[in-house]
Parts: C-alpha cells; sequence; structure tokens
C-alpha cells in the first residue's frame, strides 16, 4: 500500500514537472522531456533549478551528458581518437547519431536452395570495433553497437578470442554440403586468453559461468572433467600469432538444448536488436521450427584496414537455419522468406553500414531449376569453400529493392529436379560398435572424396573420463592398410578431473575412407556421479576434424574487406586449398547402471544377513564348548546335602 | 546357527530329515506344480500397469489418414516382388527415398550348416533395405526401429504397406526427438541378424554382410510388423525373444493400453482375454496361455523378428495380425494410428525402457506374474534336490545305524576313489560333446553311407549319440577301482544331485520357462534314482523322464494348447524338426539351447542313468 502510494506521487511530481518543461521550452522533445523528467524528480524540492537549465539547450544537456560518462570512463583519454572525437561531436547532434567511423556494423543474410529441397539461410552480423580494449592502459567503458555486456567481459577475462556455439541438430554434410561456419550438436565454447593471463583455469572458470548467464545456457557446466587443451585443432582465427595451447580452453557440452531463451540473449546483442534490419525475420516459433539451428558468436581481433595498421575487434553472430522440405515446407519446393520466417523485409538495420541478402544461384545461372522473384540484376561471384559460387544480391540499403511494396518477400520457386549433388570432398561418421556393458569401441569413419589429392586431417577426439581408452588399441586403418599418424598429442584422463584428449594427423589417401577405432571399458561411477536419468546414457561429445582441403578452384586470398561475410570468416592463406573443420555425431553411450531402487531392498536385505550371520558366528566362535556331565539323580542329590550338612564328603 | 552348533539338536534335526525325506520330497514337488499352476489364476496375479512415467498419459490424438493408401502401396510392393522374384530392392529405395527419408541398403549371405527343411533354405542371399528418418534438430544419437519382413510369397505386403505409408506421414511431423529407422529385411531372422551385427558393428554368428553405411545411434526400442492380410480381425503380441529374453513389460503394457484406446482386439499367445475368471473355463483359459507363453520361452527361439535385438538391450516387440474372429474387423488406418501412438510414446522416452520388469509370465494381457511370485515353484522343485543331497550326505557320513549308546565303534568305510567319481562325469561330458559336435562334423559321412538328406543326417546322428550314451559309460567304475561300493553311488548321485541343482538354478534365473520343464522331469528321475531298483523298470522311467522325452512331451504339449493336436507319428516329425531347428538357431543366431542341453543337461542325466546301472 504504502509502495502504491509513493509511485502515486512520484507520478503526479512527473506530470507536474513535464507541464513546467512544455511551458518554458517550445521544442518539447518528449524523448530528452524523459531524461530531463527523471534528473528533475531528484531536485524537486529544489524547485525551478534544473527547468531553467535545462531550457537553455537542448544540445548543452546531451553534450553534459557524454562528458559524465566520458568522466566516469577512466582519465586516460588523451590518446583515445575516439574520445576526440567524441568531444568534436557537434552541439546539436541528436542522441543516437553515430561519432565517425568507431565502430561499424554489417548484417547479411545468404539463401542457399538445397539439392535435398531443404534450404539453408545463413544470418551472418558483424560489428566492428576499432579499439583494442585488452591492451594495457586502454580501457574503454563506452560502447556504442558493440555490446558492453561482451566488451567488459573481454577486458576483464583477457580474452583474445572468443567461440561460443550453440546448435540443435546435426549439420548432414552428404545432403546439405559443407556449411559456411561449421558447429558441433550441442554448445562449444573455445576461448583463447592473452598470455599475459596467469591463472588460466580461474580465468576460464569464471569466464564459463560470465557466459552462462549472458546466453541463458549451461555453460556453468564446463568444469576440468570436459575442458581440454589442444595443441593443434584450434588455432586463433584472428590476429596474433600466440600458439601456445596453455592459453587455449576448449569445451562442448553436447547435451545442451538450445531454445528460445538462448536465442533472445543473442538477439539483444544486436545493435538494432530485433526491432529492424534482417533480425525481425527471426521469430524463434519459425526457427525451431526446422531442421537444424545454430547460433554462435565469434569475437576475434582483427586487422583494422587492409595495411593492418592496428587492431580492431571483430565481432560476429551468425544463425544458421534449414528449413526442412517435408515439415516446413510441406513437401513442395516453393520457399518464400514469409514461408520460411513469417515476415518479409521491410527495411535495413539504420544503424548498418551495409546490408545485403545473397541467394546462391551458382546451379541456376539461366533459370532452369528454379524461379527467383523478384529478380535483380546485381551478381556477384566469390570463392569460398573451394568452390566458385555465384549470387544475386539484394542490397536492403536501397530503396528499390523494396519495391512497390515497400517490403522484399524473395520467392523461390523450383521447376526442375535438382541434380545429384557432388560428395563434399570431406566428411565423417562416428559410432559405437558392440553391445553389452563392459567394453566398447568408437569407430570414426573420415572420407576423402578428392578423386586424386592425398590431404592431412587433424583429429580431435575429447573422451570423458569415464570411458576409459584403451589406447593400445588404437588402430587407424586407410584401404586395408595401417596408417602411421605423423603426429599424436595424446593426453590420457584422470578419473573425476579431466577427458581423454587425442589429436593426430593423419594423412588421407584420395578417394579414401579412414577408420580409427578404439576400444574403451565403461567405469562403474559413484552412485552419487550418475545424473539424475542415467538410463538414458551419457553424451560423448563430437570429434573434431581440420583439414586444408585441396580447392578446385583458386582460393581469393585479398584481404576480407571487400568479400561478402560470409566467405570471410576463415583465412585463407595460400590459393591451392581452403580451411574445413567436420564435425562428427556426438555418441550416446549406457554405462554400467544401478537399479536405484535397489539399495532399499538391498540395505535390508544385507542387514538382516549380517545379523543373522555375523551374530551365530560370533556366537560359534566365541563358546567354549565342554562336556556336560550327566546330571544325578534326585536321592543321590539329596544324599549329597545331607552329607555337606554332616560334614562328610559327597558321594 | 545356535540350532546347529548343538550337537544333540543338529542330531535330531538331521535324523528328522532323513527320516522325513521321502514325504518331505514329494510335499516339495507337489506344492512346486501346484504354485505354478495357482499363477495363472487370476486373483493372485498382478494387474498390469504403466511404470514409465513418460509413456504414462498424455493427450495425443492420432491422426494417420492413409491407411487405403498404404494397402495401395503394399499391393504394389506386392507386385514388384513378383517381378522380381524376391525383394524389389531398387523400388523399395526409390520409394523410401520418395518419402523423404537417407536410404540404405546392406547385402548378406550365410551359407547354413545344413539345408533348413522348414523354410527350404541353404544358401542364403539377400539385401536389407533401411530408411532414416532424421528427427529434426537431434543430433542422431537415438533411434527408433520399425521392421517388416519382406517374407517369400504373399505374405507381409501389407505390412511393408504399412511401414512406407508411416514412413510419409511421420516423415511431415515435427516433433521426433529420435530418428526413426524403417527397415524392410529379407529372409526374416537371417537378414535381421545381419542387420544388427552390421549395425552394433559385431560378428558373432559368423556372417557375412557389407558394412552399414548409415547409423542413428542407439537404439532405444523396436517394433516389428507382421501383417498378411488388408483386415485383419485382431492383434497378436509376440514377446519371447533369444534365449527366453522379454522384452521390458511396459512396451507390452503400451500395446495393450492403445490396444483398449483405439479399440482394437488384441491377444497374446493367441488367446483373447476372458472375464470368467471365477469359472472353471476362465481359469484353464489363461492357464493355456501361460502354459503356452513358458513353453514358448523355454524354447528359447526368437518367436517373432524382435527376438534378435533382445540381445542388444533393445526393447522390442512383435505385433502379428490375425485374421480369425470373423465378425470383427481392423482396418489398416486404426493399424496405423496404433502404431502412430506407439512410436510418439517411445518417442517422448528420457530414458531407455527400465521401470518395469523383465522378468515376467503373462496368463493374459492385462496380467503378470512377476519373478517374485513365480520363483517359489521353482524354488520348491529344486529344494528336492537339496533335501536329497543332505539326505546322502548323512547316510555317508554314518553308514551303519548308530548303536543306542551313541559310541558306535564301526569301521569308517572305506572311501571310494577320486577316479571311480570322475571317470563317469569325464566320459558323460565326453558324451555330451560329442552330441554338441558330432551331428554337424559328420553330416557328409552320413550323407554318403545312408540314404538320407543333409538335414535327416544331423538330426538322426543327434539322436544316435544320445541313445549310444545310454549304453556307453555305464561300467566304468569297475575297471577303474574293482568293484564297485554302495559308498560309490552314493557320492555320484551326490555329485549329480548338486550339479543339477546349481544347473537348474542358474537356467532358471536366465530363463525360468527352461528351468521349470526341466526340473519337472529331472528332479524326480534324480531325487528317486538308486541301483536297488528294478533295472528294467527303472531304465525305462529314467528313459521317459530324459531331456529328450521332456522335448518330446512339450511338443505335444504345446501343439494341444495351440489347439492343432498331432498325432503321435506327426509327433515325431515334428520332434526331428524341432531337433534340427534347435541346432539351426544355435548357429544362426547363437541360441544357447542346443549347447546347454548337450552340453549340461544332457551329460548330467547321463550321471544319473550311471548310478542306476551301478553294480
Amino acid at each position: 500500500m504504502a509502495a502504491y502510494k509513493w509511485s502515486r506521487t512520484a507520478v503526479f511530481l512527473l506530470i507536474f514537472v513535464s507541464l513546467i518543461h512544455t511551458g518554458k521550452s517550445d521544442n518539447g522533445e518528449t524523448l530528452n522531456d524523459s531524461v530531463k523528467g527523471e534528473e528533475a524528480d531528484q531536485s524537486v524540492p529544489g524547485e525551478t533549478q534544473p527547468s531553467d537549465e535545462s531550457s537553455s539547450e537542448n544540445g548543452d544537456a546531451e553534450q553534459k551528458q557524454w562528458y559524465s560518462t566520458d568522466l566516469e570512463m577512466n582519465d586516460a583519454l588523451e590518446g583515445s581518437k575516439a574520445e576526440s572525437g567524441m568531444n568534436d561531436s557537434p552541439g546539436d547532434s541528436k542522441l543516437f547519431t553515430p561519432p565517425p567511423a568507431k565502430d561499424h556494423f554489417q548484417e547479411e543474410l545468404v539463401i542457399r536452395p538445397l539439392h535435398s529441397g531443404d534450404i539453408y539461410a545463413n544470418f551472418q552480423f558483424r560489428t566492428q570495433l576499432d579499439t583494442d580494449f585488452v591492451q594495457e592502459g586502454n580501457k574503454v567503458s563506452h560502447y556504442r553497437l558493440f555490446p558492453k555486456s561482451l566488451g567488459q567481459l573481454l577486458s576483464k577475462f583477457s580474452v583474445r578470442e572468443l567461440h561460443i556455439s550453440f546448435t540443435q541438430g546435426y549439420w548432414r554434410t552428404m545432403q546439405w554440403g559443407q556449411p559456411f561456419i561449421p558447429a558441433p550438436p550441442g554448445a562449444e565454447l573455445w576461448v583463447w586468453f592473452h598470455d599475459t593471463v596467469l591463472d588460466v583455469d580461474e580465468n576460464w572458470k569464471e569466464l564459463t559461468n560470465v557466459l552462462s548467464g549472458i546466453f541463458c545456457a549451461s555453460l556453468n557446466f564446463i568444469d576440468s572433467t570436459n575442458t581440454v587443451e589442444p595443441s593443434a585443432s584450434f588455432k586463433p582465427l584472428g590476429l596474433g600469432n600466440v600458439t601456445d595451447h596453455r592459453f587455449l580452453r576448449y569445451a562442448t557440452l553436447p547435451r545442451e538444448i538450445v531454445c528460445t531463451e538462448n536465442l533472445t540473449p543473442w538477439k539483444k546483442l544486436l545493435p538494432c536488436g530485433s526491432k529492424a534490419g534482417l533480425a525481425v525475420l527471426m521469430k524463434s516459433e519459425k526457427l525451431f521450427h526446422s531442421s537444424f539451428h545454430s547460433q554462435a558468436v565469434h569475437i576475434r581481433s582483427i586487422c583494422k584496414d587492409w595495411q593492418c595498421s592496428s587492431a580492431a575487434w571483430e565481432l560476429r553472430q551468425t544463425l544458421s537455419v534449414v528449413f526442412d522440405l517435408y515439415t516446413s515446407g510441406q513437401g513442395k519446393k516453393d520457399w518464400s522468406l514469409f514461408k520460411m520466417f513469417s515476415r518479409t523485409v521491410t527495411e535495413a538495420c539504420p544503424l548498418a553500414s551495409s546490408s545485403k541478402i545473397y541467394v546462391d544461384v551458382t546451379d541456376n545461372p539461366e533459370g532452369e531449376l528454379f524461379d527467383l522473384n523478384p529478380a535483380t540484376p546485381v551478381l556477384t561471384t566469390t570463392v569460398v569453400l573451394g568452390d566458385r559460387r555465384t549470387y544475386a544480391v539484394y542490397d536492403l540499403t536501397k530503396a528499390e529493392t523494396f519495391g512497390q511494396l515497400r517490403s522484399l518477400n524473395l520467392l523461390i520457386r523450383w521447376k526442375g529436379e535438382a541434380g545429384d549433388m557432388l560428395r563434399p570432398l570431406l566428411h565423417a561418421e562416428r559410432y559405437v560398435a558392440g553391445f553389452g556393458l563392459q567394453t566398447g569401441e568408437i569407430h570414426t569413419l573420415i572420407y576423402n572424396n578428392h578423386p586424386y589429392r592425398a590431404f592431412p586431417v587433424l583429429l580431435l577426439e575429447s573422451v570423458p573420463w569415464y570411458l576409459r581408452l584403451y589406447i593400445h588399441t588404437l588402430t587407424i586403418i586407410s584401404k586395408s592398410r595401417e596408417n602411421k599418424p605423423s603426429y599424436i598429442h595424446y593426453q590420457p584422463s584422470k578419473d573425476r578431473l579431466r577427458p581423454h584428449l587425442l589429436e593426430m594427423l593423419v594423412q588421407l589417401p584420395p578417394h579414401s575412407v579412414t577408420e580409427v577405432t578404439v576400444q574403451f571399458e565403461r567405469a562403474l561411477l559413484k552412485w552419487t556421479e550418475y545424473t539424475p536419468d542415467p538410463n538414458h546414457g551419457f553424451y560423448v561429445g563430437s570429434s573434431v576434424i581440420s583439414a586444408l582441403v585441396p580447392s578446385v578452384v583458386a582460393m581469393d586470398i585479398k584481404s576480407p574487406q571487400e568479400r561478402p561475410l560470409f566467405s570471410s570468416f576463415f583465412h585463407v592463406k595460400e590459393e591451392s586449398s581452403y580451411f574445413v573443420r567436420v564435425y562428427t555425431e556426438p555418441l550416446l553411450v549406457n554405462l554400467p547402471t544401478p537399479d536405484f531402487s535397489m539399495p532399499y531392498n538391498v540395505i535390508c536385505l544385507t542387514c538382516t544377513v549380517v545379523a543373522v550371520a555375523y551374530g551365530s558366528f560370533y556366537n560359534l566362535l566365541t563358546r567354549t564348548f565342554q562336556v556336560e556331565e550327566p546330571s544325578q539323580p534326585l536321592a543321590k542329590r539329596l544324599a549329597n546335602v545331607i552329607r555337606r550338612i554332616r560334614g562328610v564328603p559327597p558321594l | 546357527m545356535g540350532l546347529l552348533s548343538d550337537p544333540n539338536r543338529r542330531k535330531a534335526l538331521t535324523s528328522l530329515l532323513t527320516r522325513l525325506n521321502t514325504p518331505l520330497c514329494v510335499v516339495c514337488y507337489l506344492a512346486g506344480i501346484a504354485w505354478f499352476m495357482g499363477l495363472a489364476f487370476e486373483p493372485f496375479t498382478l494387474r498390469t500397469y504403466m511404470s514409465e512415467n513418460a509413456m504414462g498419459s498424455t493427450m495425443v490424438e492420432e491422426r494417420f489418414p492413409s491407411g487405403e493408401r498404404a494397402l495401395a502401396t503394399g499391393r504394389e510392393f506386392a507386385a514388384q516382388k513378383k517381378k522380381v522374384g524376391g525383394m524389389p530392392v531398387d523400388w523399395l529405395v526409390k520409394t523410401m527415398q520418395a518419402r523423404g527419408l537417407e536410404v540404405f541398403t546392406q547385402s548378406f549371405s550365410r551359407t547354413l550348416p545344413f539345408p533348413d527343411e522348414n523354410k527350404e533354405r541353404f544358401m542364403v542371399r539377400g539385401t536389407n533395405v533401411y530408411g532414416i528418418l532424421r528427427a529434426p534438430r537431434a543430433p542422431r544419437t537415438e533411434a527408433l526401429v520399425l521392421s517388416a519382413p519382406c517374407s517369400p510369397g504373399n505374405s507381409n505386403n501389407q505390412a511393408v504397406g504399412l511401414l512406407l505409408g508411416l514412413a510419409q506421414y511421420f516423415r511431415s511431423q515435427i516433433y521426433w526427438a529420435k530418428d526413426i529407422i524403417f527397415l524392410v529385411n529379407e529372409h526374416d531372422l537371417i537378414g535381421m541378424q545381419a542387420w544388427l551385427e552390421g549395425y552394433h558393428h559385431t560378428n558373432i554368428t559368423g556372417m557375412d554382410f557389407t558394412p552399414l553405411q548409415g547409423r542413428a545411434g542407439s537404439i532405444q526400442a523396436a517394433l516389428s510388423m507382421e501383417l498378411s492380410s488388408d483386415v485383419i480381425t485382431s492383434l497378436d503380441l509376440v514377446l519371447e525373444g533369444l534365449n527366453g529374453q522379454l522384452p521390458n513389460l511396459d512396451l507390452a503394457n503400451l500395446f495393450h493400453a492403445f490396444c483398449q484406446k483405439l479399440g482394437i482386439l488384441c491377444t497374446i499367445q493367441g488367446k483373447l482375454q476372458r472375464n470368467d475368471w471365477d469359472s472353471s473355463e476362465g481359469y484353464t483359459h489363461s492357464a493355456q496361455t501361460m502354459m503356452l507363453m513358458v513353453l514358448k520361452q523355454a524354447s528359447g527361439r526368437p518367436w517373432g523378428d524382435h527376438g534378435l535385438f533382445l540381445r542388444y538391450h533393445i526393447e522390442a516387440v512383435t505385433l502379428r495380425g490375425i485374421n480369425s474372429f470373423r465378425h470383427y474387423k481392423t482396418d489398416a488406418t486404426t493399424l496405423g494410428r496404433l502404431l502412430e501412438g506407439m512410436f510418439r510414446k517411445l518417442n517422448n522416452l528420457l530414458e531407455r525402457l527400465h521401470q518395469s520388469y523383465f522378468f515376467y509370465l503373462m496368463p493374459s494381457l492385462s496380467r503378470f506374474v512377476s519373478i517374485g511370485y513365480y520363483m517359489p515353484a521353482f524354488g520348491l522343485l529344486a529344494a528336492i534336490l537339496l533335501l536329497r543331497a543332505l539326505d546322502l550326505w548323512v547316510q555317508i557320513g554314518s553308514p551303519a545305524p548308530v548303536s543306542q549308546d551313541g559310541v558306535g565303534e564301526t569301521e569308517p568305510p572305506s572311501n571310494p576313489g577320486v577316479l571311480s567319481i570322475l571317470t563317469p562325469i569325464v566320459i558323460s561330458h565326453l558324451t555330451g560333446v560329442a552330441l554338441y559336435t558330432l551331428p554337424i562334423l559328420s553330416q557328409d559321412t552320413a550323407v554318403e553311407h545312408f540314404p538320407v538328406s543333409e538335414t535327416e543326417a544331423v538330426v538322426l546322428t543327434a539322436i544316435a549319440i544320445y541313445t549310444a550314451g545310454l549304453a556307453l559309460p555305464h561300467n566304468t567304475h569297475r575297471l577303474i577301482s574293482g568293484e564297485a561300493t554302495e559308498q560309490g553311488w552314493r557320492v555320484l548321485k551326490l555329485a549329480a544331485l548338486l550339479y543339477l541343482a546349481v544347473l537348474l538354478g542358474c537356467t532358471a534365473l536366465i530363463n525360468f520357462s527352461l528351468g521349470f520343464i526341466l526340473a519337472v522331469t529331472l528332479v524326480p528321475a534324480a531325487a528317486c534314482v538308486t541301483p536297488h531298483m528294478p533295472k528294467s523298470l527303472g531304465a525305462l522311467a529314467m528313459v521317459l523322464l530324459s531331456p529328450g522325452c521332456t522335448i518330446f512331451y512339450c511338443i505335444f504339449l504345446f501343439q494341444d494348447l495351440q489347439e492343432a493336436p498331432v498325432t503321435l507319428p506327426e509327433c515325431c516329425v515334428l520332434f526331428l524338426s524341432v531337433i534340427s531347428q534347435g541346432i539351426l538357431d544355435h548357429t544362426l543366431y547363437g541360441s544357447l539351447i542346443y549347447p546347454l542341453l548337450a552340453l549340461f543337461v544332457y551329460p548330467c542325466w547321463l550321471l544319473l542313468w550311471n548310478v542306476l546301472f551301478w553294480k
């Protein structure tokens, strides 16, 4: 009741103050009003003074606000261009006008019609921040487009590079080809820390807990039992060539379920949120009505410009969805933005410097496979994943893209039957062989479908400790001959402390299947270590296969700036090959599980047995056996009594 | 324990046990049989209930619409099958692909050790076709299987049609959390065995098969479907699997629940449920149902394609459509809805089926007897062996009647040499090994010398060795120790009794039915046999109670319960085919009944035979 009263007085005060405002200043911008109103709210007893101040000039007040935040930041402002840019900003600028080129934002959507009739949509949002806030003495606490929560995190934990992905479903390489950015089912997190960090494990632990809060995910379940330090598989993707793997941490949670509660915080990191731009398409009921969903955040430092004069931070948020032909498309190969997302695009994000939609039309040069409507004259060709692809481009920053209806609803209508897809050059699968609850065997099959080129792959397996790998049974067989890996890094597990880590560099012969097998024994857990659903089984995360695959066409080694976002994620160092990472399926392994309703019965039974057996054994062991005299007849006993009284020895 | 540590009371107890031994044994035997027969009486059994929460009541509406189209697909399949003259692999691959499944094939071949005359096959070569429906947003870790065998002739086409219809319908649904594998296996069990071994990358039975290309993680449950007509009157649930393994009772409960929901007549062992348990007909009916289950379980054969899944810890049942009760019809749409409902419930499973019973007998679909209730029946029979052993032990310990003053100063009995006991044991086991190995090894020789087919050769060799075993060993102890002592046969019988008790006890733990049936015949033989019986009468009784004859009675009883009574000569023919089937089951699927009987039970019985002819 008291609270209600208090709030009512506050409302009255607000109305009163705003009345004064509108009376005194003519422009009456509501936004500023409310800001000022809040300011005034605290100083109402003092009356008129603040309103006087505000009446002078709106721009002045804004300047004040900027200053105040700037002061909060730090005192070492002098070197920072950003701050000078801020101070130079003209006095009459609006609150949200961007200061010149401190950070910028790009968004794009790639739509690739797949041969299976499904459709693959990949969103990429890239925010670039042209300061390096991890450097000493260069602390930034003002954020414009770059999300503050992530920026603070990077500086607090001295993160050099952070990659996190949440995936629901498994990427079907054999039907869909290679994805632009691969991700394993569940959650994956890998982080490079700065080499100044003293206690990496502590930082890692705190970081996972913070991320868990930011993304509403169970990342806090990452601990030493599922964290590894891969020595070769995960190199930094950004600037810097520190490759000491002590500063790298990698963990997956294959069981993590991804749903709207992870999508909402992810969308909040976008400058426009889900209010404008491509992000309006992300309606969760459609995104999760799909056969694959993967969202990721990649943060790394990159070159600010093509000369690489200074470093900048790049935040890439990607979201991939594959819509199924049968469940989402009702079996008809007709796709439109509205059918996929139940939305159309009406505008670009106003904060974006570029906003584009690409549609892959490589297989459809003459329009014989599918109709694309509205047609666009703009085509671009880029080399991505070792193949030269042609894309139709829709630039959302141009008004003519939206046409008369002021909305863009792309239609892709299939006419013909798509031919067979080329087999992806590299793919892999994994399964558990054997039956019973004692031992088993993990089989990893790696396919090299290149007709004549052999290439090496790095295989990373991280297996929980409760599957005890027998490394002496490790065999690698290609074309029914033993294949000796040129590099092996094996870190044995420690019970309840750390998992097995096995990394190998294996040469894949051309057109072959390489089978990696290793046997394991299933450990018996302590009874408190079982999950609440022990009969579901225990997950083993995906193994990771990283490779430089020979490219059919010459790769583009230009600086990534000019290229579309989707083709510039992995750096291309040489023209002849491109980088691919393939994740296998996670495994579900049953461990020997006690019947958890039994302990009661067992306790009862054992107690009874112990009581009975112990009692009687104790009795037997401690008793002294002696021959019992046959008892004397009554007359004799009587006679003896009499004799004792008489003092004569008894009979 | 206090009772036993007191020598006087111990003496009293042992004298009581020895004095009352025979009546006690008789009482135990009768009580055991009575207990067992009482299990079928409804007030003594429990009503089935769903233990798994994930499969509990959910408001799911079954919407499968296209039963007629499924039957049309089935007819098309039949036409293709006739055209190709076997499994229409290409057609199946194309049809499954058109329904949006990932399709793979597996070819296998297997040469049987001898021709299977029941199914007329020897060199088996076939192809399994399976399509995987990938669950949206699931990482290929769990799967369910729906299988339909592609049998020769005109049967089971409807099942394949329904399977394809369900695949089409399931594919357009979004709610699947587990991949669903639609499997059409050729040559029924052999194809299924090849597929399962391929899936789990094992090779237990030495079959040749190509490795599988597509997998879907660990299989949680499987249903196998057998339909042979467009309209069926009832669905029969088949539970008994390899080596008498049973699927989790929840799977049976699930089937029963959906049959009731959709109004489908459901049977178990081909017997409808009756409500009149208090009448004698009602009791007989449920006793017959239970006996059929016991006999099927004891046979250790997989009674449907599901039977092979159980080895891999995959819960599975076979649903068999029956067209017999004329007035009641169920169409394919309803059947499809039944399967849809069951699959949706299985899809909801968070854990493997583990909540309910794995050891049970079912006198009707809504009643079950759990292990705690049926084990005492076996326990009472096994107690006879222990009582008898105790009696013999006491007799061996104090052979002469104890004199009244308690200080009997008789000569301690000359212990029979170890050899005189060991020799019969070794010889009878060698006979068992011969019975196990020779029939298959020597079939060529037999075919050369006698005018019989391979199958007959194998079966007749087995019977010949079995019979020869009776004549062979029973005088060996005289060669070794010179003369037989009274003690000798007692020790031998004691060993045989304990051996039999352990053997039957272990068997009953794994396969109650087999243990019980063997106990019913072997226990009286073991309890009664002594060398002092009239030889011819005793020999006749022993032969009648031998394991071979037990099989014979079981066949007779089984046929009788199935309402297809046979005459004695017919039964003999069946007996021969059952033996060949048993040997085939062992080599093809790894059934353990034949080795168990040949290597352990038969030698044990030979030991008792030895006792009878101890001189």
